[in-house]
């Protein structure tokens, strides 16, 4: 090494000179996809193929699910009301099948959300480069890959190439240090994250997320929070691997096995930053002082600890934010001043890619187990995939959640976004552990408030915003 | 895809920060094919009064002066969200050639120039001005000149904007990446054989 030494590099930069197929002048790189995730929203990348000719390079390297349209009372296919959503699952089943590309279908073992199914398949693994036409892909960064979301005709640029032109982004470094509080879950972090840096705050950038509080966080957790990442305006959200990353994959069926998994481990043990590594951006926020988060307004950035009230107007720095606020206030038929465990809710979501997994499950389970949800409140628990479903029944939780009055339904994107016609009443105030709180997002005029799991099945039992550690406690 | 080379047009303003990809194209219309005119979908709840298809006056696209603008100039981090690539068909069949912002959703911003529509940053003073332009005279022009790489306000103020060489290229001669990229088939070929297929069972 002496002499020669080359200058530390980060995880990101690691994971990008390793898929460099070339580099033009300009700075222009095409990267080599090792991972397309495909779900049922996209069909046009297939016309576009069609159109030209063109067929999948790779198809072994191509991974499907129906989510977006899928029914959540139902698994049969011809279950699916809407003539639209049904083609749309239909589109994926047949485009795949005609490239042989695998698509884990509806009514079989494995089928999910694309972004739970991806890790849990084990087809999401540390130094991988994937991507997926959905925003939140970001999500697989949890396991250490740069995974980053792609429109349509990316999608059939990568179907055909397996490559995609990108100019490499900036870094950024979002280090949490100390210890969580009880009650205080990955969901509250990154809504503090993006409360505090704003929804534009990582645009360009990459996020590594790192730090003892960070490094804390279960798998489960970590998928969480680079699921957020987006909402950050983060091009991808990334944890470096470690022996959390590496038990969580161990056996899963695309996971390395033998001989392959001990060079796999030898190669995913060198790719965490260097100490050392230069980012451009840098911000650490302390774990003790962040509360149990529920969002007020329209973007994730406006996130206020359980404890806070709704904002007023007339305490915006400027006029344009008073503008939005009031604004967002008037959407939200909120009131300014009013503590945010004084408002109630009618319905309330736990699922979506953020916070479908088990461990989302056996959180909310843990509030939910013995009490009742609220007279006039509706709750529904869509798990992330089968194998979600199958281990939270083995549990018994889907009886604690019956027992509870929640109602248990089949795995897909759901209510997130409602694409499969699960959605909100316009007016209607919704508790949803989901991404995003946009303007109709659930709907039409419905009011999407964004929290944890443990927060939602809180709201449920208590039919309004409930800091979860006074029921933890039991002083409530 | 449209070769995009000058534009003089109207503008209109939307000047709030964080407008989504899903205000711009509601959820609901994503499973339309792309053949469909998804103009009719442009910010479709936000131009309505709830629950209703009467358009709300207010919404800038409404006002007979705003409504046939191909330029929309928008607030900080526009078209944040969602990766539907439908936003940028809604913007494009509404007949939009151009959006400018202090700052856009990433995965918008590279859509846009797969489809013909030019995405302009501007410094967010810069965007403050030519907001204040166009309120002040609704229905006023400015010109886009990619070869320049410059924007004309309707005052006559001229900016600079950058864009990558490789998509300028490409919007203006109207050709996408795929046959470009198609070129490089040995190189792919080539990474390929030297990369090794272990990450794949």
């Amino acid at each position: 090494m002496a002499g020669t030494a080359e200058p530390p590099r980060t995880m990101f930069e690691k994971i990008w000179s390793r898929h460099q197929v070339l580099e033009r002048e300009d700075g222009q790189t095409l990267l080599y996809v090792d991972r397309h995730l495909l779900h049922d929203g996209g069909a046009t990348a297939f016309d576009m193929l069609r159109k030209r000719g063109l067929k999948p390079r790779a198809p072994e390297r191509v991974f499907a699910t129906p989510d977006h349209y899928v029914a959540t009372d139902s698994r049969r296919l011809e279950e699916i009301q809407d003539p639209r959503h049904r083609e749309m699952v239909e589109k994926l089943a047949r485009n795949t099948a005609e490239h042989g590309i695998r698509m884990f279908g509806l009514g079989g073992p494995d089928q999910g959300i694309v972004h739970v199914v991806g890790p849990e398949t084990g087809l999401s693994q540390p130094g991988l480069l994937m991507v997926c036409g959905d925003s939140h892909t970001s999500t697989h960064g949890a396991l250490g890959a740069l995974a980053f979301g792609i429109g349509s005709t990316e999608v059939a640029h990568v179907l055909a190439t397996q490559s995609l032109w990108q100019r490499k982004p900036r870094t950024m470094r979002i280090s949490v240090e100390g210890q969580l509080g009880e009650g205080v879950t990955a969901k509250d972090v990154i809504l503090a994250i993006i409360a505090e840096i704003g929804a534009a705050g990582a645009t360009g950038h990459v996020i590594e997320y790192a730090g003892s509080a960070i490094r804390g966080l279960s798998m489960e957790g970590r998928l969480t929070l680079c699921n957020m990442s987006i909402e950050a305006g983060g091009r991808a959200g990334m944890v470096a691997p470690d022996e959390i990353t590496y038990a969580y994959m161990q056996g899963r069926e695309y996971a390395p096995k033998g001989a392959a998994w001990e060079a796999a481990l030898e190669r995913w043990r060198a790719l965490p930053s260097d100490p050392g590594a230069v980012f451009d951006r840098e911000v650490t926020l302390d774990a003790a002082a962040i509360a149990p988060m529920v969002t007020w307004g329209n973007s994730p950035e406006d996130a206020l600890p359980i404890n806070g009230r709704i904002p007023s107007p007339e305490d915006a720095p400027d006029a344009e934010r008073r503008e939005v606020v009031s604004r967002m206030l008037d959407y939200m038929g909120l009131t300014p001043g009013t503590p945010l465990d004084e408002v109630p809710v009618e319905r309330v979501f736990i699922g979506s890619c953020t916070n479908s997994r088990i461990e989302d499950l056996r959180s909310a389970a843990a509030v939910a187990r013995g009490r009742q949800v609220a007279a006039g409140v509706r709750a529904w628990v869509v798990p992330g995939s089968e194998p979600v479903k199958r281990q939270a029944e083995a549990e018994g939780l889907h009886e604690v959640f019956r027992a509870a009055g929640f109602e248990w339904r089949e795995p897909g994107c759901s209510m997130c976004l409602g694409t499969n016609g699960d959605i909100a009443a316009p007016g209607v105030r919704v508790a949803s552990t989901s991404n995003r709180n946009f303007m109709g997002r659930q709907g039409p005029g419905a009011r999407t408030h964004l929290l944890s799991p443990a927060m939602a099945a809180a709201a449920a039992v208590t039919g309004r915003f409930t800091d979860v550690r006074r029921l933890m406690r039991g002083d409530a | 895809m449209d070769p995009f080379l000058h534009l003089e047009a109207v503008a209109v303003p939307l000047p709030r920060p964080n407008i989504d990809t899903d205000q711009i194209i509601p959820a609901r219309f994503l499973s339309r094919p792309r053949e469909i005119d998804h103009g009719q979908f442009l910010f479709h709840d936000a131009r309505r009064l709830p629950g209703s298809p009467e358009e709300r006056p207010d919404f800038p696209l409404n006002r007979p002066e705003w409504r046939e603008a191909k330029v929309v100039v928008g607030g900080r981090n526009f078209a944040c969200g969602s990766s539907r690539e439908s936003a940028v068909w809604a913007l494009h069949d509404y007949g939009v050639r151009c959006a400018i912002a202090p700052s856009f959703g990433d995965i918008f911003y590279n859509n846009s120039l797969k489809n013909g529509l030019l995405p302009v940053v501007l410094p967010a003073e810069a965007v403050a001005e030519l907001t204040a332009q166009l309120e002040a005279r609704p229905g006023a022009t400015l010109r886009v000149d990619l070869p320049a790489q410059t924007v004309t306000f309707p005052d006559g103020q001229v900016h600079g904007f950058e864009i990558d060489p490789f998509a300028k290229h490409c919007l203006l001669e109207g050709v996408d990446e795929l046959g470009f990229t198609l070129t490089f088939e040995e190189d792919i070929a080539a990474f390929e054989r030297r990369y090794g297929r272990e990450n794949t069972r």
